[in-house]
């Protein structure tokens, strides 16, 4: 890895992350920043957002060991590995999205900001968005690219019904990245009264930073829980990775302990030999996008590359800065599950524990008996269901030749 | 840093003659390769001081639709950096003492890495690189890459720019700063010019005379440049240019003679008459 030049601004993970954007929004992430860290010092802050967690998320979220899962598992890799599903499936709007739209939203209000949006690929973002905007009684406009807004339509349905003007935009390839322009176009020209609400660890500093921090609840849980339970900690953490934000919610926890390996699973598409596929960290190069130096997927010269996914939250050609850090140092694996591997994963975990996960989680469920292939026997291991399948009821039907 | 020469040149003939500089900002590869090089030409002709090559990418996430379309154009046609650096050596070729500054965003040049970047630019003409998405004090690689090649890093301030973000770009910083005049997106229509006029004379004095100041944002006609010229160093069009080529390509007709025209209006505009 060459190292560039010292960054003379903080917000970095070694050499990635940063703040590439504009100048116009460099005096709103300085608010942001200072906003965050006042908050976070502040009990009455983490007191309103631990009641909000509470009592409007649904938190703490169960963490139950599967058990059949955990057979086939076993049955397909040869190890003899427990597995336990967290599951933020069960958040109030059905994914973990919901955690960082109240911090966020919290934020937005200390701020003296009356105006919230915020860009949406699979539009569970979009959803927790506009609910969390419904809660605190703020304005909520939603950029969604207009192939989304298509493949996700009942989503779009729930936004508006939860009060939110969707958006769709057409430009580019018309899914998460463009939406997320569009987004930065909105903030740039109303930046004084609006906070944008980026929904995963991607973005300009502070976002990587406030974003893992709001999600990195499903870790701490997941932590104490599975030593409540198994009296040890795990030897393995597994999650979906588009962005990044549920798979770095779940692995902060875990990183200061060497012993606990961590996994994210990106999305390869029809395959990630072929130019169909959302592979960021597999497949990418260093570059910059959307604010941050991480890896991303683009040409020779530097254009951005249409991702591809059955699932639209992974169906982004960028990747969170800290994802980039824990690859680059080793710390932790990426690996990917094609669209067909993806949907087995959806099937296997509704035969086997009776869950209809998200297609983005699926993606970290199909990878687990590769996982546990490198695992000892004995080895105990967590997955994230990140979200819940209603939303991809239509994409799945479709794919498996049924009319519904 | 210390300014590239043509560029300093170019802002000085420009206060010698009593006017401020005529920046005109098109699209590399918009329509095509070689009706661009034509209309810069035409541009320069017409008394542009400088040319920003916009390089066309992929998401111009600080651009409206008009620079939108004019870089999907471009890039349907196979542009981007490698063929903006080929059109920069063409158009320095042609016109020796024009200034050239590549304007574009971080990815490309990333990709490409700053150092080969740099490297190229210097051979391809171009006296400067504004990169939208690459303040200053982000990381140094940029910077010295351009420092070491000689070519000046053209930093943007913007309405909100504060006081330390003020000198953290006057000292990165060759020949002159580029002014934002509104908080938003190219395209947008400048409302307002008191607030621009304070920022720019602020700006010219914390930098104690150094720099030029150029404004760009929001002016999109000969009127409009009349009024940013009585207090800026120079002025920047953009989008109104950009439009011009989208009409006529979307009409099948040749748009260097309607942006001659436009060009040789707003080079009157911008000469001071009081």
């Amino acid at each position: 890895m060459s190292a560039p030049a010292a960054p003379q601004t903080p917000g970095r993970f070694g050499p990635f992350g940063g703040r590439y954007v504009s100048e116009t929004l460099i005096p709103s992430l300085d608010q942001l920043t200072a906003a965050w860290a006042a908050a976070s010092a502040d009990p009455t802050f983490s007191e309103e957002l631990d009641r909000l967690l509470s009592d409007y998320v649904g938190r703490p979220t169960p963490l139950g060991f599967a058990a059949r899962l955990s057979a086939e598992v076993r049955e397909e890799s040869g190890r003899d590995v427990r597995i336990y599903l967290k599951r933020e499936d069960l958040c109030h709007t059905g994914a973990h999205k919901i955690n960082n739209c109240i911090g966020q939203l919290l934020l937005a209000r200390r701020m003296g900001k009356t105006r919230i949006i915020a860009e949406t690929g699979a539009g569970q973002h979009g959803v927790a968005t506009a609910s969390a905007c419904a809660l605190f009684g703020l304005p909520c406009e939603i950029y969604m690219g207009a192939v989304d807004v298509e493949r996700q339509g009942l989503n779009v349905f729930r936004m508006k019904l939860l009060g939110a003007q969707v958006h769709a935009v057409k430009d580019g390839t018309a899914t998460l990245k463009d939406a997320m322009n569009e987004a930065l176009r909105d903030w740039v020209t109303n930046v004084a009264d609006t906070h944008y609400v980026i929904g995963s660890v991607a973005g300009p500093h502070p976002y990587p930073l406030l974003v893992r921090e709001l999600q990195a609840v499903i870790g701490r849980e997941a932590r104490a829980q599975i030593q409540e339970v198994e009296g040890r900690l795990p030897d393995a953490c597994v999650a979906c990775v588009g962005g990044g934000s549920n798979a770095m919610g779940l692995f902060h926890a875990f990183v200061p302990d060497p012993a606990v390996r961590l996994f994210g699973v990106e999305a390869a598409g029809d395959g990630i030999e072929t130019a169909r596929h959302a592979a960021t960290l597999s497949k990418g190069r260093v570059g910059v996008l959307h604010g941050a130096r991480s890896y991303v997927l683009c040409d020779d010269d530097g254009q951005i590359s249409e991702a591809h996914s059955i699932s639209a939250g992974l169906d982004y050609p960028g990747v969170g800065p800290e994802h980039s850090f824990l690859k680059e140092t080793g710390r932790a694996t990426y690996l990917a599950v094609t669209d067909e591997g993806a949907i087995a994963g959806f099937q296997r975990l509704a035969r086997t524990e009776g869950i209809l996960c998200a297609l983005e989680s699926a993606h970290a469920i199909a990878a687990l008996p590769q996982v546990a292939a490198t695992l000892p026997d004995g080895a105990v291991l967590i997955a994230n269901v990140s979200g819940r399948g209603d939303k991809d009821m239509g994409t799945l039907a479709a794919r498996l030749g049924v009319t519904l | 840093m210390s300014p590239a020469p043509r560029l300093a040149a170019r802002f000085a003939r420009a206060r010698a003659e009593k006017r401020a500089a005529l920046i005109l900002y098109l699209t590399a590869d918009d329509p095509d390769g070689e009706t661009s090089l034509r209309l810069m030409r035409a541009a320069v002709d017409a008394g542009a001081d400088v040319i920003e090559i916009g390089v066309p990418w992929s998401d111009p996430s600080a651009d409206g639709k008009a620079i939108q379309a004019a870089m999907h154009r471009a890039l349907a046609r196979g542009g981007g950096l490698r063929r903006s650096l080929l059109l920069c050596r063409q158009l320095r070729d042609a016109c020796p003492d024009v200034g050239l500054i590549l304007f574009g965003y971080a990815n490309p040049i990333v990709v490409m890495g700053p150092d080969v970047f740099a490297l190229k630019a210097r051979d391809a003409g171009a006296d400067g690189v504004l990169c939208v998405d690459y303040p200053p004090d982000e990381d140094g690689a940029l910077l010295t890459a351009l420092a070491r090649e000689g070519l000046d890093y053209v930093p943007l301030l913007a309405p909100t720019s504060t006081g330390p973000r003020i000198d953290a770009a006057i000292a990165a910083a060759g020949s002159f700063i580029y002014y934002v005049s509104l908080t938003g997106i190219t395209g947008t229509a400048l409302a307002n010019l008191d607030a621009p006029r304070a920022q720019v004379a602020a700006i010219r004095a914390r930098s104690e005379g150094r720099l030029s100041v150029a404004v760009g944002f929001g002016i999109r006609t000969p009127g409009a440049a009349r009024a940013v010229a009585s207090f800026a160093d120079a002025v920047v069009v953009g989008s109104a240019a950009v439009e011009i080529v989208e009409k006529a390509a979307a009409a099948g007709r040749d748009p260097v003679p309607e942006m001659a025209a436009f060009v040789g209006g707003l080079r009157q505009a911008v000469g001071r008459s009081g």
